[in-house]
């Protein structure tokens, strides 16, 4: 009965594109429906094939859902090296503006390619990395099967098809200028769609665990995944031109609509890069450490802290703008205040290898994870510090900003998933051990050495640029143009480019070590052999 | 007295009061006697049910 209702949906969206592509105002609204015209053709298909099936196939309750875990990992290295090339080559295109090609104007120039990268990174490599690891960790934690069926894979296929929306739009310049929200309304409809399944699946899973306690863990992930809902849907209020074409329009306007931006941006940062992955340093580190967090204590106070503190951080993007003082001012004071939960939390992480130190000298993986920890001390060490009005008149607009958010990006969000990548695929594989420790160490080392030649160059190109901009001389006029300090930066975009270049080279040689872990690396020959009865 | 000043006033007198109260009651609530016990038990839920979920009998409550 449900896949005549199923046919039915299908046919109709099928329909839809059709008359979308007949009618687009504009080609990435073409190239969307296309697109949609493809995925819904394809599952018709499928789904009709399916229909009156006298056996079909019921899932066993009694093993966890793996399978939408192991797609998700292989997402997350794919999306992940995607985005890292981009990034390496919009910082190429910087340093060598040559590479902006004559034939690829509109299409594949610096403009157009930043916000595929940032967004590849972000919500494809980091998205999917806390889909699949949230899928994962919930279950571990609540000892039960994910909630909703095949919801889940829902959820997993609908993201994606999210993301390859979100970023032939940016190739095509449908875009609504909104820092990590680029995307147009029709995308944004369809993200909002597969959010909410995925809440439903995280909430369902957590309502019927067999533990009495909610893991830490799980906090984190469940804030990230209700905050990203709330910031996605208030900061993409906006009328379409038509249904026909992927332009909108604000409804907030001005100052209103610059601070929700912000609100948004700075907790995308704060609930999508930070909670979601400290939702994975609570289960990763312990599991790979082999001992129960530091303080369990201190995570609880550290969640209230965060989730209370972040939320208000958003207005120090706004310093020196129209907006009021009052409102820059307690952007300000929270993003200082910050400091402790950050800083609890880093502690607590660290700390749980007391006793297990050694373990750095002999486990690769549990210093990536160690080292992603120590950034993220570093990098919320300098945002608050650059969210202070004084630092932020030298700071803002230059390529310290870049840096900062790099140190955090590539370092903290990188290596923990990196971490739970290589923790994740022998367990999900079922293979006793990692194809290559020396790999990995490997990849440590080019991570790292790439994220320290990229953050060094952007505060020295940083503090440079803001002090060439505010130079007057003695009658008080600017001594340097715009073209100067672009000039003058051009060693340290050659630096930055080669250290991202080495990052992007670790998450190769991660994909090929994690590609023969499943290939050639012995079987866990009991787990394999073992039945599960059944009940 | 319009909207926005009801709001903004509301916003930094009790509400501001009450979300501060609940943060000292987390903090409160953390530290009550016997808790140790407790979030000893918590923080080991990562070493358990590892390969598969819990039975019915195994439930714990």
């Amino acid at each position: 009965m449900s896949n005549y209702i199923k046919l039915i949906a299908l046919g109709l969206v099928i329909l839809f594109s059709a008359m979308a592509i007949n009618y687009a105002r504009d080609t990435a609204y073409m190239v969307h429906a296309i697109i949609v015209l493809l995925v819904s053709g394809g599952l018709f298909l499928v789904t009709l094939r399916g229909t009156g099936d006298p056996n079909p196939t019921v899932a066993p309750q009694n093993e966890y859902m793996d399978g939408v875990v192991r797609a998700g990992v292989i997402a997350t290295a794919f999306w992940g090296v995607v985005g890292f090339l981009a990034g390496v080559f919009i910082a190429f295109q910087l340093a060598f503006p040559g590479l902006n090609f004559e034939w690829a104007q509109g299409y594949a120039n610096f403009g157009r390619l930043r916000p595929l990268h940032t967004s590849a990174v972000i919500f494809a490599f980091g998205g999917n990395a806390l889909i699949a690891t949230s899928f994962y960790v919930v279950q571990r934690t609540s000892a039960a099967r994910l909630w909703g069926g095949n919801l889940a894979w829902f959820v997993f296929w609908g993201y994606q098809l999210f993301i390859v929306l979100a970023a032939t739009g940016y190739l095509f310049g449908s875009t609504q200028s909104k820092e990590y929200a680029e995307p147009e309304w029709h995308v944004d409809l369809w993200l909002t769609v597969v959010w909410v399944s995925y809440l439903a699946v995280f909430l369902g899973t957590l309502i019927k665990r067999k533990e009495p306690h909610i893991y830490v863990a799980n906090w984190f992930y469940l804030s990230f995944i209700v905050t990203v809902a709330m910031l996605h849907l208030v900061n993409n209020l906006s009328i379409p031109v038509s249904i026909w074409g992927s332009r909108s329009v604000q409804v907030m306007s001005g100052v209103q609509d610059a601070m929700t931006q912000w609100w948004y941006g700075h907790n995308a940062v704060g609930f999508f890069l930070t909670a979601g992955f400290l939702g994975m340093m609570y289960y990763f580190i312990p599991k790979q450490a082999e001992r129960p967090v530091f303080s369990y204590k201190l995570s609880i106070i550290h969640f209230w802290a965060l989730i209370f503190i972040y939320i208000w951080a958003g207005p120090h993007h706004l310093h020196y703008t129209a907006l009021p003082d009052w409102a820059s001012t307690l952007g300000m004071v929270f993003s200082i205040v910050l400091w402790m939960p950050s800083w609890g939390g880093m502690i607590n992480g660290l700390m749980t290898l007391s006793g297990a130190w050694d373990k750095l000298r002999t486990d690769p993986i549990i210093r990536m994870m160690v080292i992603s920890v120590g950034f993220y001390g570093m990098s919320t060490f300098e945002g608050p510090m650059m969210s202070i009005r004084a630092v932020n008149s030298l700071s803002h607009y230059t390529d310290w900003t870049i840096g900062h958010v790099h140190s955090g990006a590539l370092g903290w969000n990188g290596m923990i998933t990196f971490g739970a990548l290589y923790f994740l695929v022998p367990v999900l594989w079922k293979r006793e051990r990692l194809y290559s420790l020396q790999l990995v160490s490997w990849h440590f080392w080019l991570a790292t050495i790439g994220i320290v030649l990229y953050a060094a160059s952007m505060w020295v190109t940083g503090i440079m640029e803001g002090l060439m901009w505010r130079e007057v001389d003695a009658n008080g006029f600017l001594v340097n143009s715009f073209a100067d300090t672009v000039a003058a930066k051009f060693p340290m975009y050659v630096v930055r480019a080669l250290g991202g270049l080495m990052f992007l080279a670790g998450a190769v040689i991660m994909c090929y070590n994690l590609w023969m872990t499943v290939r050639k690396a012995p079987a866990k020959e009991a787990s394999l052999t073992v039945a599960v009865p059944a009940e | 007295m319009e909207e926005y000043t009801f709001l903004r006033q509301f916003a930094d007198s009790w509400m501001l009061v009450m979300l501060f109260v609940f943060f000292l009651g987390v903090i409160i609530w953390v530290l009550r006697p016997g808790s140790s016990k407790v979030y000893k038990d918590t923080a080991n839920i990562p070493f358990r049910h590892e390969d598969k979920p819990a039975t019915d009998e195994e439930a714990r409550t």
